[in-house]
């Protein structure tokens, strides 16, 4: 498989991941292996073979569309990194 | 009784002498808690306890419920409300869980008490348990060796006794495996089984939560309890739960066990194949037919396995962005900024290998050539268990292919430490369920003698018999009952 074309540090980028040079080396050596292992998937005949995204085919499941008990506002900023006023503290999205 | 046998006991063993009074729920949490305080600095198989929390359980307990005043560990993957949450990982901060997972919901309406949170690798990723943040955890029967993982904690516990049972979960074989090389019983139900609700997600199409147990009577106490579908878990099954405790002695005559080609090739270390036949001949005697069976693409099963969970992985680890709940990295000079260096100082180093590769198999180019062939080559992998269950009842293999190996021996080369999973994470793309039972030791592998486990396989809800099998052999054996000397 094309495993030349990863690309560790652009994909870094995508997940919104720092890397220093030394992981990024590292882990474009090491993927490259897992990645050379996964090439015998190439020698399989998949012309007609459905994918499967799942372990047991789920239809929709659906529920009333009811309120039910959730977490209050203390709860849900009790494990805020930085909170005040009852409001999470971001980091600033408008430069 | 005397307290200090008390953590050695099973669930079974404990409920009756609950019940005629001889104990009481508070010094069973006691005669734990000394010897957690006494052997766990050994072997670290604990993350945090809560001593109080579980002493104000204890009296309050009836033990006339079906698990009444049984202390239980919990993975710290699963919340327990107002415990510590870690994941293993830096990134969660101080975190404490605000909820009950579904699972911890029912076992404590059913008397359970939840004590102590168990160390495991990172967001559950990894072989050895040692990729958590906070320290590895040591084998109990080889200190120098790992425990497996990444319940690697909940097996060492158990095994060292040091919990009752307890509680893992099983991805790509984070149950089963561990189990194996602490020599004690690890439970991966069907997939939607038990709820996900409250095990935090890593790769959502594969796992699950189950019991790690001295016994297969024991699994099948806890399964009863935890089982069955939950509104809050749109992928549980309806499916009704039978009394699997009930109807555990049955006799095998009759029953087909299959032996897949493919899972005795080359590379299976020569011990714990020696113990495969052994336990392949002990139930040829107990009346079982062996059948030998084919499951054709189990050579691609870890590279599906690994291309897919990553896929999952990459995606369910994206909430992990230090806004609402857990680390942040100090001083962010931007929102980008404030991403990047979170998750990269509050990551660990496989789960970033893991996103790597998860993001880059689902990205632009690259989906259909890897992410879309896993899902296909998935497709097969389902087939060739269906059609090896229409001419068995359950399959038999090793649960790993080798003992377990020393602290450090494959930290440094993900390809051998993904392989160690090899016979189990079919299980996991395929739905079905699974069991590892202790089969042998390895006397080979240094001066101590290491657990062997042997992985039956049932089809999808086929826990029942799963759990005959397993028990037939058990109660036929007494590896099970082995308990390093600590």
């Amino acid at each position: 498989m094309s495993s030349s074309h990863l690309d560790v540090a652009y994909v870094a980028q995508l997940a919104r991941l720092n890397l220093t040079a030394e992981e990024t080396a590292l882990f474009q050596t090491q993927l490259a292996e897992v990645l050379a292992h996964a090439a015998r998937l190439q020698e399989l005949d998949l012309e007609n073979v459905e994918p499967a995204a799942h372990a047991a085919p789920a239809v929709n499941v659906f529920r009333q569309d009811e309120t039910r008990p959730s977490l209050t506002q203390e709860e849900a900023l009790r494990n805020a990194p930085r909170a005040a006023n009852d409001l999470f503290i971001v980091t600033k999205v408008l430069e | 009784m005397s307290p200090s046998e008390l953590p050695g006991l099973t669930i079974a063993e404990l409920q009756k002498i609950l019940r005629t009074r001889e104990v009481s729920p508070r010094e069973v949490i006691r005669a734990l808690h000394g010897r957690i305080e006494e052997i766990d600095p050994q072997i670290g198989a604990y993350l945090s306890r809560d001593l109080e929390a579980a002493l104000a359980a204890a009296d309050t307990a009836d033990v006339e419920l079906p698990l009444g005043g049984i202390p239980l560990a919990i993975k710290d993957a699963i919340s327990v409300r107002d415990q510590p949450l870690t994941c293993g990982s830096k990134i969660l901060g101080n975190y404490r869980a605000l909820y009950d997972a579904t699972v911890v919901v029912r076992l404590k309406a059913a008397g359970a008490i939840p004590f102590g949170k168990t160390n495991l690798d990172e967001f559950a990723m990894g072989s050895s348990t040692e990729n958590s943040n906070f320290h590895p955890t040591r084998n109990p029967w080889n200190r120098d060796r790992i425990p497996g993982g990444s319940s690697g904690g909940s097996a060492a516990a158990v095994a060292a006794n040091l919990a009752i049972a307890s509680l893992g979960s099983d991805t790509g074989g984070s149950i089963r495996q561990p189990a194996a090389l602490c020599g004690v019983v690890g439970l991966k139900p069907t997939y939607g089984r038990v709820s996900r609700y409250g095990l935090t997600a890593f790769a959502s199409s594969l796992e699950g939560i189950g019991p790690l147990t001295k016994s297969v009577r024991d699994s099948a106490l806890l399964l009863q309890v935890m089982a069955g579908a939950d509104p809050q878990d749109s992928t549980s099954l309806e499916a009704p739960v039978p009394d699997y405790a009930a109807e555990l002695e049955i006799d095998l005559r009759g029953v087909r066990l299959g032996l897949p080609n493919e899972y005795l090739r080359a590379g299976i270390d020569p011990e714990v194949k020696v113990a495969l036949d052994a336990a392949v001949a002990h139930f040829s005697s107990l009346g079982a037919e062996i059948v030998e069976i084919s499951l054709p693409h189990t050579d691609y099963a870890i590279d599906v396995y690994y291309i897919i969970a990553t896929a999952e992985a990459s995606a369910n680890l994206a909430r992990f962005d230090g806004v609402r709940y857990g680390y942040r990295a100090a001083n962010p000079t931007n929102l980008q900024d404030h991403y990047r260096r979170t998750r990269a100082e509050g990551f660990g180093a496989e789960v970033k290998r893991r996103i790597i590769l998860g993001t880059y198999v689902l990205s632009s180019g690259y989906y259909d050539e890897f992410y879309l062939r896993a899902q296909k080559v998935r497709t097969l992998v389902r087939q060739d268990f269906a059609a090896a269950f229409e001419k068995v009842d359950a399959l038999l293999s090793p649960t790993s292919p080798v003992p377990a190996f020393k602290l450090g021996e494959r930290a440094a080369d993900p390809l051998q430490m993904y392989l160690a999973d090899v016979f189990t994470v079919a299980a996991n793309l395929a739905g079905i369920c699974g069991i590892s039972i202790p089969c042998g030791f390895a006397q080979n592998a240094g001066s101590l003698p290491l657990p062997i486990g042997l992985q039956i396989l049932c089809p999808a809800l086929g826990e029942m018999r799963l759990f005959q099998v397993a028990h037939a052999y058990e109660q036929s054996t007494d590896w099970h009952r082995r308990r390093p000397p600590l």
